[in-house]
């Protein structure tokens, strides 16, 4: 049997990387909440936050072991699959992983390490110091590998020498055209994402009636999260297309569906792209409104996929879906945002059946857009793999295909036992819930914080409950 | 032009590959070690002992990697392919074996499944580690700076042999950890464990130091020409020794002490392997400098390195020093 190498290392890296980003997408979200969290606990004295925080945090360290196993395969995969590729950008987007590693992954590592296990021997403030570490390392690892999947998108600051990338200049490298635009667009994302994920438990207690003090404070919290985020991501991602569009307008012309550059471009709301007759079929669009959003004129022009070579196209059918479903998603977050403040204006947010109930549904959604977004971009660089410098086929290993087809089924079972599971255990995790609030305080407890520092250090070395405020752990309620 | 720089980054990499066997290699022990431990509070403990660090220690690993594709990316370019079914087989064993750490409490009570994938998954990315080492070791197919070699030109003998060699070290590291980090049955597992383990890394060491000079000609006259003789010779007797000191400390019943010696003597066997590479990458075709990346590229993270790892290695040593003692059964966060 043969197998096309090229196509089989695509597959392999695009099946590890895909279900890799769902992972830290979360974790940078969900870090950054716990730490708001704990921040606001140390604040307000309340208790109800540093509840909500260590619900998180379970899940969290669920989250966060997948991402950690499932991206230490990607550092290596760089070689194993793409070791052309390696050598070619090596010197260039080499040391952005490697400051990676040094500023980013250590902090995280380490500093979880006291957040999960710390309660019980540290004074409130180092673990709160702790989450908010290690939300700080989750985001340094976005800003530089984002860097270095920007500079394959956009190179800058390079020059080539007998086929091989060289460094000329490293904040050209480090903030190359596209990077901004990039950077602040999947962050946002991942914030955004995160409050959908809150959005949806917290929905889901109200309706069964169970947490509602800590259900409440999510809801708002998300609300409030969306409601700000969604809008935003609108305004980055339109900032993210236009730098695209001077950067990489093939993949500009395969997002919108824009086949004839010498026309204004519409608005393509939905068609099936045909790529032999160059052409949409059941095409819904608004006239001249792609022009008006992408030169800002209505008879503006921009260039069409047809003033590109054959061989230079992405692939249109994926790149054009996947946009649509991202900016599908994103609109609807717009609404849910809207929604909610004008339910909480009116003082119907907990109350609101129809509301809780949808919320409650929409969970992957943010993930979905994360994926459908890097489809967009990933897919709209080919047939590059550094953009107009490294073909994709260029870049592969020497290794057979029978290898990287062997290889890849391994990774499908073992990701797919992994990765489901992680998923049910989460989901059990949430069934849980939060540990319950103390019925009431014994005498002698002097104020709340303390009781909690004591109360997690009961929980932590196992002593039976019944000896003082709250109840153990894993026992749930309903 | 600027010789020196690859050699500063060889000795980066060699330090975090040694800081990454020693580190994952006493938690991947604990998982070697897993299906020998009689009761389920046991086992409880035994993760629970390296449970806060395992992450950090796989980092290392990162940094290996990472580090060898910016300083060499050469290297990394024949070396990940040449081993591609080694690596990625001890990759999927170490996604097994770290999601465990998590999905084992939550799963309870039903966790069998990820006892299960913690050993075997542990064994296994031991296992498939040491087969890369034997396969570098050995030499790497090299044709016009590609790899020109077969799917599987590293399963040999001699890779397997070095395979089994470092399931039995980091079972060593495991056990003595165990005895410096526990109490009660654990600790009596590691005792029990721990002079096995001993016996079978010094012979395997035995082993490798004949096999490796006899099969491989650089090596031969790496060791036995002069006057290098003069310098290396103390190296065995040093390992010889530090084996008799861990023995002799487990017999003693002293509890920290047999750990810091199977650091020991893993350090003196990776000296061993250094000098018998050196100064190959890629043994027998590339050098560091043939390898190496732009100067500019090495010296950027270079400067970062040098304020960087510093604090890395301090947090670490934080870390492990608010962590220490014994670990306590129903500790977690769980």
């Amino acid at each position: 049997m043969e197998f096309d190498p090229v196509l089989l290392a695509r597959i392999q890296f695009a099946f590890t990387i895909s279900f890799h980003i769902i992972f830290p997408a979360f974790t940078i979200g969900l870090s950054a909440f716990i730490a708001v969290l704990l921040l606001l606990w140390r604040m307000t004295e309340n208790d109800k936050f540093q509840r909500i925080a260590r619900f998180w945090t379970k899940i969290f360290a669920v989250s966060f072991a997948m991402g950690v196993v499932s991206g230490i395969v990607l550092s290596y995969q760089f070689g194993t699959n793409w070791s052309r590729f390696s050598e070619f950008s090596g010197n260039v987007i080499g040391p952005l992983i490697g400051y990676e590693v040094l500023t980013a992954f250590y902090l995280e590592a380490t500093f979880l390490g006291i957040l999960l296990f710390g309660w019980n021997r540290f004074p409130p403030w180092l673990v709160t110091l702790s989450a908010v570490l290690v939300a700080l390392g989750t985001a340094t690892s976005a800003f530089w590998i984002l860097s270095a999947n920007s500079w394959m998108q956009t190179p800058a600051g390079h020059e080539i020498r007998d086929g091989i990338a060289y460094p000329l200049d490293w904040l050209q490298i480090v903030f190359n055209p596209s990077f901004p635009y990039r950077l602040a667009h999947m962050v946002n994302a991942a914030y955004l994402t995160t409050a959908v994920v809150v959005l949806a438990v917290g929905a889901r207690y109200l309706i069964a009636g169970r947490h509602a003090e800590e259900a409440r404070t999510m809801l708002r919290m998300a609300v409030g999260m969306i409601a700000v985020a969604a809008p935003l991501q609108l305004v980055i991602g339109d900032m993210h297309g236009l730098n695209t569009l001077e950067h990489q307008p093939a993949k500009v012309a395969a997002m919108e569906g824009h086949w004839d550059g010498n026309e204004p471009g519409d608005l393509v709301l939905f068609a099936i792209p045909d790529e032999e007759a160059r052409t949409n079929r059941y095409e819904i669009a608004v006239p001249h409104l792609g022009s008006l959003i992408l030169t800002h004129s209505l008879e503006g022009t921009y260039p069409g996929i047809t003033d590109f070579p054959e061989e230079e196209w992405p692939p249109i059918l994926n790149v054009f879906f996947s946009f649509r479903v991202m900016v599908g998603i994103g609109l609807l977050l717009i609404a849910v945002g809207l929604c909610g403040l004008y339910l909480w204006w009116r003082g119907r947010l907990f109350t609101s059946r129809w509301f809780l109930w949808s919320s409650s549904y929409m969970w992957p959604l943010g993930f979905i857009a994360i994926l459908a977004g890097w489809f967009v971009t990933e897919q709209g660089r080919q047939p590059w793999l550094v953009y107009g410098l490294l073909r994709t086929a260029d870049g592969i290993s020497p290794v057979p295909g029978a290898s990287v087809a062997s290889t890849l089924a391994l990774f499908v079972f073992i990701y797919g036992i992994v990765f489901s599971m992680g998923i049910y255990y989460i989901n059990r995790l949430i069934n849980a819930g939060p540990k319950e609030a103390p019925d009431e305080w014994p005498a002698g407890v002097p104020n709340r914080p303390l009781s909690a520092a004591e109360e997690a250090a009961r929980e932590a070395t196992g002593r039976p409950k019944g000896e003082g405020p709250g109840r153990a752990f894993g026992e749930q309620e309903g | 032009m600027e010789w020196y720089l690859p050699v500063i980054w060889a000795g980066l990499i060699g330090t975090a590959v040694a800081m990454y066997v020693i580190l994952d290699g006493f938690d991947l022990g604990i998982g070697v070690l897993f299906p020998f431990a009689r009761k389920e509070e046991e086992r409880d403990v035994m993760m629970n002992s390296v449970a806060p660090f395992w992450d950090g220690n796989e980092t290392w690993l990162v940094l290996g990697g990472g580090g060898l594709w910016v300083a060499f990316p050469q290297a990394y370019a024949v070396i990940m392919p040449a081993l591609y079914l080694p690596v990625i087989g001890m990759l999927l064993a170490l996604v097994l074996r770290g999601v465990s750490f998590e999905f084992r409490w939550v799963a309870k009570p039903s966790h069998r499944m990820w006892d299960i994938a913690f050993a075997g998954g542990s064994i296994v990315a031991a296992f498939l580690q040491g087969v890369i080492l034997g396969g570098l070791i050995q030499g790497v197919a090299v044709v016009d700076g590609q790899y020109a070699g077969g799917a599987f030109d590293w399963l040999t003998p001699f890779a397997v042999f070095t395979g089994l060699a470092v399931v039995a070290g980091y079972g060593l590291l495991g056990a003595t950890w165990l005895v410096m980090r526990t109490a009660g049955p654990t600790q009596d597992l590691g005792r029990q464990y721990a002079p096995v383990l001993l016996a079978l890394v010094l012979g395997a060491m035995v082993v490798i130091s004949l096999w490796t000079p006899l099969t491989v000609e650089r090596i031969a006259t790496r060791w036995f020409s002069l006057p290098n003789f003069f310098f290396l010779w103390p190296v065995p007797f040093a390992a010889a020794g530090v084996g008799y000191l861990v023995w002799h400390w487990l017999r003693a019943g002293r509890e920290g002490l047999p750990f810091v010696g199977s650091i020991l003597l893993f350090l003196l066997g990776y000296a061993g392997l250094v000098i018998s590479t050196v100064p190959y990458l890629v043994p027998p075709h590339l050098t560091f400098w043939d390898t190496a990346a732009a100067p500019a590229s090495q010296i950027f993270l270079l400067i970062g390195t040098v304020f960087l790892l510093p604090l890395v290695l301090g947090y670490t040593v934080f870390v492990y020093w608010v962590f220490r003692g014994k670990v306590s059964p129903g500790e977690g966060y769980h």
